[in-house]
């Protein structure tokens, strides 16, 4: 380069949600196929991020493309609003997004996105739930090749991913299947729900909420429509399970800090080497913290 | 409704970015660095992150390194995240290598090419030896390497530009015609790959791929996962003029220079079309900055996956979707270090299914010894 180029110096002069007009127009003509075609993997130009692919592109690029100055907007990772990558993500949005609110209450958020977690509280059709996704394709499992699993996608062919199933029953007496439960949408395209828990894999049934599915290094969006029928791959005489909460006598294990029993709970090891167990969703633990002293109180 | 105050997760961001910049300024007696300096004397550095970044920006490829602390993955992956925020103005038309203002250029396949051979800046044939003086370089010798080599290098009659050594092989017969229809070059920036895609996405893709990984691939091939066994028809290093369309005219103007390192490599001929005379087949490889390895690997990556996609690949270096969907750089080293991040859901999750299918196994046994 020219010895005496200088950089212009002046804040780089960054569009509302960082990315230009044409690329955020673009994701959303691709969230419109993807709505239209539920469960269908939409590939699309996604953008390099100013952060790690893997660390949520996929996702952050539907949240800046629907994003507007009115919305509020939640961000959790691993079900807490606090842990790094969420607030680094939030912090981004808040930078590029002037006037948009954020929040940590699950009701007050129009716009939500996560990672690996759908929140205890059911979600209404105000809400947008965004899911950020490292594999897009629940027939990665069976087989490596994209473009043969596009085929076996058009084809509605999961027979290989049901002999994975049955395979595990013979030679485990269960699925081992533990997360990114592959879900059949709207009884045709199976999807890869994310890296959500079993536990969280019910709620995309018939949710009011619209769920969005974003991959961004695997460029790839797909969506779960309002009230969509969302079933997991099981057979007639196996059922499909979520995690299990009960300690070796049975009872269902309570949360450290609130005391429910009916959430999905991170298990703990203190330094004394203990186990105890904590909701996994933070914003629906301290609320129900609250409601319990003020029952007390009352 | 308001911003809640957030707790840990903030505070520890925080600290880790003022770390990271105390581990950069802690060498207290000495200067920052300039970014001339990084793109000058770092100069190979900053052709690779120009290069891998996809952005022919040698300025803020040395800011990059700056702060990246000499990290050539996340310095190109701020070249892209840079870009990102930038609209695609035009589709520039296909340049012409021919019109590069070389720095160098070779051939393995001729002694003697059109124009000669010029083996320029190169370490090939430098001995490894360190050389302990550049520890304590004196400034005003150091300021003297360079004037005196102007001065002791006659104004040669170095020609412009020189003609490409395939034109001749093409001219022979031995390389077949340039087909004559060219489809708009597919954007990789705009569309996502999905596969089969044309030669022209394979080699968008291959231009900005990370060094090591298309390395990794081409030697795959090279050592026997595959059988390209390339000769260099040439290797050019050098400024290309980029010719745009004039707005308002709609001529083609000069509208400014890019380094950019060209490789042709030929391979041996393979069957005929019907009558047509079998001839000998072409890989091809360029990337910004100056990046030999790069430009090799890439045309030997070229050769091979042109070869997969035409009769189904044979090894993983003749698959394209093998070779285009892991050789990228911010992509790969992105997911790598996703690990890094809270997998406390899915873990939790993986550990239900295996006390589940320990306790299932248990009783299993248990029944079987009763």
């Amino acid at each position: 380069m020219n010895a005496y180029y200088e950089l212009p110096m002046e804040d780089a002069g960054y569009s509302f949600g960082f990315l230009d007009e044409y690329a955020k127009k673009e994701v959303r003509r691709c969230i419109l196929k993807a709505i239209s075609v539920p469960g269908y993997q939409t590939p699309y130009a996604s953008r390099e991020m100013p952060m790690g692919r893997g660390f949520g592109t996929g996702g952050l690029q539907l949240t800046l493309s629907l994003i507007g100055a009115d919305d509020t907007l939640k961000v959790i990772d691993q079900g807490s609003d606090d842990s790094v990558n969420a607030v680094n993500l939030r912090q981004f949005v808040q930078l590029t997004c002037p006037g948009v609110q954020v929040t940590e209450k699950t009701q007050e958020a129009t716009l939500i996105q996560s990672r690996h977690r759908i929140p205890e509280k059911p979600l209404t059709e105000q809400q947008i739930l965004v899911l950020q996704v490292p594999y897009p394709d629940a027939l990665v499992v069976v087989e490596p090749s994209e473009a043969r699993r596009k085929v076996m996608h058009g084809e509605a062919d999961y027979s290989r991913l049901l002999v994975k199933l049955y395979e595990d029953v013979v030679r485990f007496a269960e699925i081992t299947l533990s997360h990114r439960y592959p879900t059949r949408i709207n009884g045709h395209y199976v999807i890869d729900p994310s890296p959500i828990p079993r536990w969280d894999v019910p709620r995309l049934h018939q949710s009011p909420a619209l769920v969005l599915l974003g991959a961004g290094r695997e460029k790839k969006i797909y969506a779960v429509p309002p009230y969509t029928v969302a079933e997991p791959l099981v057979f007639d005489d196996i059922a499909f399970r979520v995690e299990d909460f009960r300690d070796s006598n049975g009872n269902r294990i309570a949360c450290r800090c609130c005391g429910s029993t009916e959430s999905f709970l991170d298990e703990l090891i203190d330094d004394a080497g203990k186990v105890t167990h904590q909701c996994s969703d933070s914003s629906y633990c301290e609320e129900h913290q609250e409601t319990i002293s003020a029952r007390k109180q009352a | 409704m308001s911003y809640v105050a957030i707790k840990g997760g903030k505070a520890a961001i925080d600290g880790a970015a003022s770390a990271t910049e105390y581990l950069r300024s802690k060498g207290s007696l000495q200067e920052p660095l300039s970014l001339a300096m990084i793109e000058e004397q770092l100069r190979l550095l900053t052709s690779r992150v120009v290069s891998e970044g996809g952005l022919y920006h040698p300025r803020l490829a040395a800011l990059a390194l700056k702060q990246f602390q000499g990290d050539t993955l996340e310095a190109a992956f701020a070249l892209r995240a840079y870009r990102s925020t930038k609209p695609r103005l035009l589709e520039s038309p296909v340049q012409d290598t021919a019109n590069m203002r070389c720095i160098r250029r070779i051939s393995s396949a001729f002694k003697e090419v059109p124009g000669g051979q010029y083996l320029g800046a190169t370490y090939d044939y430098a001995l490894r030896l360190l050389q302990l003086d550049l520890a304590h370089e004196d400034p005003a010798a150091f300021k003297a390497v360079a004037q005196s080599f102007l001065r002791d290098t006659p104004d040669a009659e170095l020609p412009d530009n020189f003609p490409k050594v395939i034109d001749s092989l093409r001219a022979e017969g031995l390389l077949p015609p340039v087909a004559p229809s060219r489809a708009a070059a597919f954007d990789i920036t705009r569309d996502p790959l999905v596969f089969p895609v044309p030669r022209s996405a394979a080699l968008a893709t291959m231009a900005r791929a990370e060094t090591g990984g298309l390395l990794a691939m081409a030697y795959s091939n090279m050592r026997g996962y595959g059988d390209v066994h390339p000769t260099v028809a040439e290797l050019r290093v050098g400024y290309l003029p980029v010719m745009l369309p004039h707005p308002v005219t709609g001529e083609l103007m000069e509208a400014g220079e890019v380094l950019i390192t060209e490789c042709e490599v030929v391979a041996m001929y393979e069957g005929s079309n019907g009558d047509e005379l079998p001839t000998f087949t072409l890989g091809y490889g360029a990337c910004f900055g100056h990046n030999e390895v790069k430009a090799i690997s890439m045309a030997i990556l070229d050769r091979a996956l042109q070869k997969g996609m035409r009769d189904g690949p044979g090894n993983p270096s003749e698959d394209p979707e093998f070779v285009l969907l892991h050789v990228d750089g911010v992509d790969s080293m992105g997911f790598a270090s996703h690990y890094k991040m809270p997998h406390y859901v899915t873990f939790q999750s993986d550990m239900d299914r295996l006390r589940t299918t320990q306790q299932k196994m248990q009783q299993k046994s248990q029944e079987e010894t009763a």
